[in-house]
């Protein structure tokens, strides 16, 4: 079975499977990274979105030997030892419900606002809109991004 | 648990005028529990020992305050309202307060997450075992300062004495173990004085669930537990006939097929494995018990068992009559149906989140063999992704149960999202037939709408629960008390008569967030504005001419007001109200939707509730934004299909919820406090979002929507 080398949340891991396993599969089964979740298997609820080479990506679609030599980062990776401006964001605009799809959303808002510090609203519906809330979020997911967004750029209305 | 102590130390409480006694329970720590005391003849504390609880609260020698709760945290805020109300009654920091979801035991007196009623029903028993754990450390304070109980104060966590002494409730929790009466009052605080209660406050989980460290049931190490997936037939609830296995065991990472009634499932060493070994087993299916039934067969079944129209009351000059139709629903909680479950010769141990953990143990005792020993069975409740009714079922802790008893290892055993679509349980589908009688010179004499609507199968501990809101023994809860006890008709209509008739048709179902609500109110309130326009009257006016109650005229006014019914708008943008009173609270919707595109696009909504007590302020926002988006989606975009006995949809992509683009731009929420009783909150959002969606779409295109979802998939 072939090894995969690859660099998940800052640090070189080594897994073996076959070159088509699902990396979802690889990071919670083989490497025990849970934060990152499966909500249909086909690339469609967003429920693992997590990065690579920092772009949004869908673990639960990516076999695996496509990673071998990339950077994968997870939910788990993203604020370090403290909090990434949009997990503060999610606090701060309490967000979560049942909390499943949530660091898939944060993923995705994170990949978005990389590219664009001050996403329009239809700007945020293009890139939210493949992730499935089932609890009905939306309305504060949009704002966190939006104060996300207000504070990277350093405006005090962001504080 | 540790075991109750004799009576003698049980205070009795009375909040709302109920009584509750809180008692110490034997434990290193300050450990306070409460019961509700249904013996309101006897005027002493209890004559007999106490042997069963609502929750209980202990104190920790860190000063840490543990609430335990016999329900689960399924995303609508709980333990974060539970927490609020202990640490304002025990005046201490809201984050030194954990609050822990219990096992399934039959010492909880009702441990069933549903019915809104977690917080109707708990904030009274919570404030009550806080403000006795208060009394019993102050006046353990009083003891070791030798000073009088009521001149100490408290405030974050500490007994304070006048001359500046002070104690941490850590230190106090051995000694105020042993208080055996307090020396303060026991009672709750005047609802007047709450300082933290009332004001919007954020979850006290909200950094676990950003930084990925919320452990739903397949988060959890279990040691060992394989991962599990089962094939399932095509039709529902169709049966294994034979099997061959022989492929699926020769691929990589496989442990063990194993038949269950359900299906075939599959462990191995990942979830990848066992997904691409299902795919090579070999079953022969036998169809299930609908597979003679597609969706047109079972409208025709709705239809027939209408019957005929009752006679009209007295004077009646002319009568309006609407139907509706309702589909099926999935419940589609993001976390699919899981279970983590490790079985061995003599015991089971359970890790799921259900919303019943209580039948999730009967359960798996009697899938067992263990029927009359269901304690061999511990059920461990966890945080779930979502419930709406689905978690009142505890089909993957039966199946995880019988595949780790098979393989004699530990098994984590998931649904895909296929699975938990086509092999679910639904909210049935309906028809509804309105009638409204009217007289001579436009008025309503009368008022008849019969649902026809398959049987709802509540779970086991639905029926303790209605009887324990309801303050008196129901003589055994069917569908039909259900229907009788929850749908009213808030309006002077002169005669109202509405009825529920029940059709078998062999489709599974659990009750869906709001339960008969979501079809009976939405009916009603969608037919009150179809009366209003064949009275030529407003919507908003006709009602408030015949509302009945106090709080539905001012949560209506309130939408109103803050919404401004009646605004001018542009071309093709229409407005839509809807009220509806359940759950002990009232709520007024109302909806803007643009109906100029392709699709309708609903721009903003504007929602007034009355809850009695709001908690939360901002929990109850989440709830009823939350409960509104589900409407939209079931209103607009999603519904099932059943074809021969089998459920078309099959992921998120053609259940066709809200995404972020669908979304209106505002759901806002303004609260009306009518009094301090504490309503219900999860489930009300939903009758009146939809209905004001439909009136809007009315208003707007002209046309009543009487069938739903309206937009058909792939439209």
């Amino acid at each position: 079975m072939p090894v995969h080398h690859f660099t998940l949340n800052g640090d070189t891991v080594s897994v073996e499977a076959p070159e088509d396993t699902p990396l979802l599969w690889v990071l919670r089964d083989a490497l025990g990274v849970t934060g990152l979740k499966y909500g249909c298997g086909v690339g469609v609820c967003g429920a693992c979105t997590s990065h690579l080479e920092g772009n949004a990506f869908r673990p639960c679609i990516q076999p695996v030997g496509g990673v071998a030599g990339r950077q994968v980062t997870t939910i788990e990776g993203l604020g370090g030892e403290g909090l990434h401006p949009v997990q503060q964001a999610w606090i701060d605009e309490d967000v979560a419900q049942c909390g499943f799809c949530q660091p898939g959303q944060i993923m995705a808002a994170v990949a978005l606002l990389r590219h664009n510090l001050d996403p329009s609203d239809a700007d945020i519906d293009a890139a939210m809109s493949d992730n499935v809330c089932r609890c009905g979020t939306y309305v504060r997911i949009r704002a966190a991004i939006k104060l996300a967004a207000r504070r990277l750029r350093g405006e005090a209305s962001g504080t | 648990m540790a075991d109750p102590l004799k009576p003698d130390t049980a205070v009795p409480v009375v909040i709302d005028r109920r009584r509750f006694l809180t008692w110490v329970v034997a434990s290193p720590a300050l450990m306070v529990a409460v019961r509700l005391d249904s013996s309101f003849a006897q005027t002493g504390p209890a004559e007999t020992e106490p042997a069963s609880f609502n929750l209980y609260i202990s104190i920790q020698a860190d000063g840490r305050v543990v609430a335990t709760l016999p329900r689960t945290e399924i995303g609508q805020g709980i333990t974060t309202a539970v927490a609020m109300l202990v640490a304002e009654e025990l005046d201490t920091l809201l984050d030194s307060v954990e609050v822990r979801t219990a096992d399934a035991d039959p010492r909880w007196l009702i441990q069933l997450t549903g019915l809104s009623s977690t917080m109707r029903y708990l904030a009274g028993p919570v404030r009550a075992a806080a403000a006795s754990a208060r009394a019993r450390l102050v006046t353990a304070a009083a003891h070791r300062w030798q000073l009088l109980a009521s001149r100490l104060t408290t405030s974050r966590g500490e007994v304070l004495a006048p001359d500046g002494r002070r104690a941490s409730y850590g230190e106090l929790a051995r000694d105020a173990a042993s208080v055996l009466l307090p020396e303060v009052s026991p009672l709750p605080k005047d609802v007047a004085s709450y300082t933290l209660v009332g004001q919007p406050t954020g979850r006290i989980d909200a950094r676990d669930i950003v930084t990925g460290k919320a452990r739903y049931a397949l988060d959890l190490s279990i040691p060992g537990a394989l991962p599990t997936v089962v094939a399932r037939p095509p039709t529902l609830r169709g049966s294994v006939v034979s099997h061959d296995a022989s492929a699926a065991l020769a691929m990589p990472g496989v442990v063990g097929v194993v038949s269950l009634l359900t299906g075939v499932a599959v462990s191995a060493q990942s979830f990848a494995q066992a997904l691409a070994a299902r795919d090579a087993l070999r079953i022969t299916w036998a169809p299930g018990p609908a597979s003679h039934l597609s969706d047109a067969d079972i409208e025709a079944r709705l239809r027939d068992g209408m019957g005929s129209r009752p006679l009209p009351p007295l004077f009646t000059a002319r009568t309006l009559e609407a139907r509706f139709d309702f589909p099926y629903l999935a419940h589609a909680p993001m976390e699919t149906q899981s279970c983590v479950a490790r079985v061995t010769s003599d015991h089971a141990e359970l890790w799921l989140g259900a919303q019943d953990p209580k039948f999730a143990q009967r359960e798996v005792a009697e899938a067992l063999g263990w029927a009359l020993t269901p304690q061999r069975v511990t059920v461990h409740t966890t945080r779930a992704g979502g419930g709406f009714g689905r978690r009142f079922f505890n089909e993957p802790a039966v199946e995880a149960a019988l595949v780790s008893r098979a393989l004699g290892r530990p098994v984590k055993l998931m649904w895909t999202r296929n699975d938990d679509m086509r092999q679910g349980r639904y909210r049935p589908a309906s028809h509804h037939r309105l009638l409204a009688y009217l007289g001579s010179g436009g008025s309503i004499l009368g008022w008849h709408h019969r649902s026809v609507i398959p049987t709802v199968e509540f779970p086991h501990g639905f029926g303790d629960l209605l009887t324990s809101l309801v303050g008196t023994v129901l003589p055994g809860v069917t569908s039909q008390t259900f229907f009788a006890l929850s749908q009213k008709v808030p309006y002077r209509f002169g005669l109202v008569t509405q009825q529920l008739r029940e059709v078998p048709i062999p489709i599974p179902t659990a009750s869906f967030r709001s339960v008969y609500s979501s079809q009976v109110t939405v009916a009603n309130e969608l037919f009150v504005d179809q009366v209003a326009r064949e009275l030529g009257r407003d919507a908003v006016e006709l009602r408030r001419a015949h509302l009945s109650s106090k709080r539905l005229e001012a949560v209506l006014d309130t939408v109103v007001r803050e919404g401004q019914w009646g605004r001018a708008l542009p071309s093709g943008v229409a407005q839509g109200v809807a009220v509806h009173e359940e759950w002990d609270s009232a709520i007024a919707h109302l909806v803007e939707v643009d109906v100029s595109g392709a699709e309708p696009k609903v721009l903003r909504v504007v929602i007034a509730a009355d809850v009695g007590l709001p908690i939360n302020p901002r929990g109850i926002e989440a709830q009823l934004q939350g409960a509104t988006i589900d409407a939209l989606s079931t209103t607009l975009s999603a519904g099932l299909h059943i074809d021969a006995g089998a459920v078309r949809e099959g992921s998120f992509a053609d259940y066709r919820w809200l995404r972020m683009k669908h979304t209106p731009a505002t759901i806002d929420v303004h609260l009306v406090r009518s009094d301090d009783r504490v309503g219900g909150v999860g489930e009300l959002g939903y009758p009146t979002a939809a209905a004001a969606l439909g009136n809007a779409l009315a208003r707007g295109t002209g046309t009543l929507p009487t069938r739903f979802p309206i937009l058909e998939a792939g439209a």
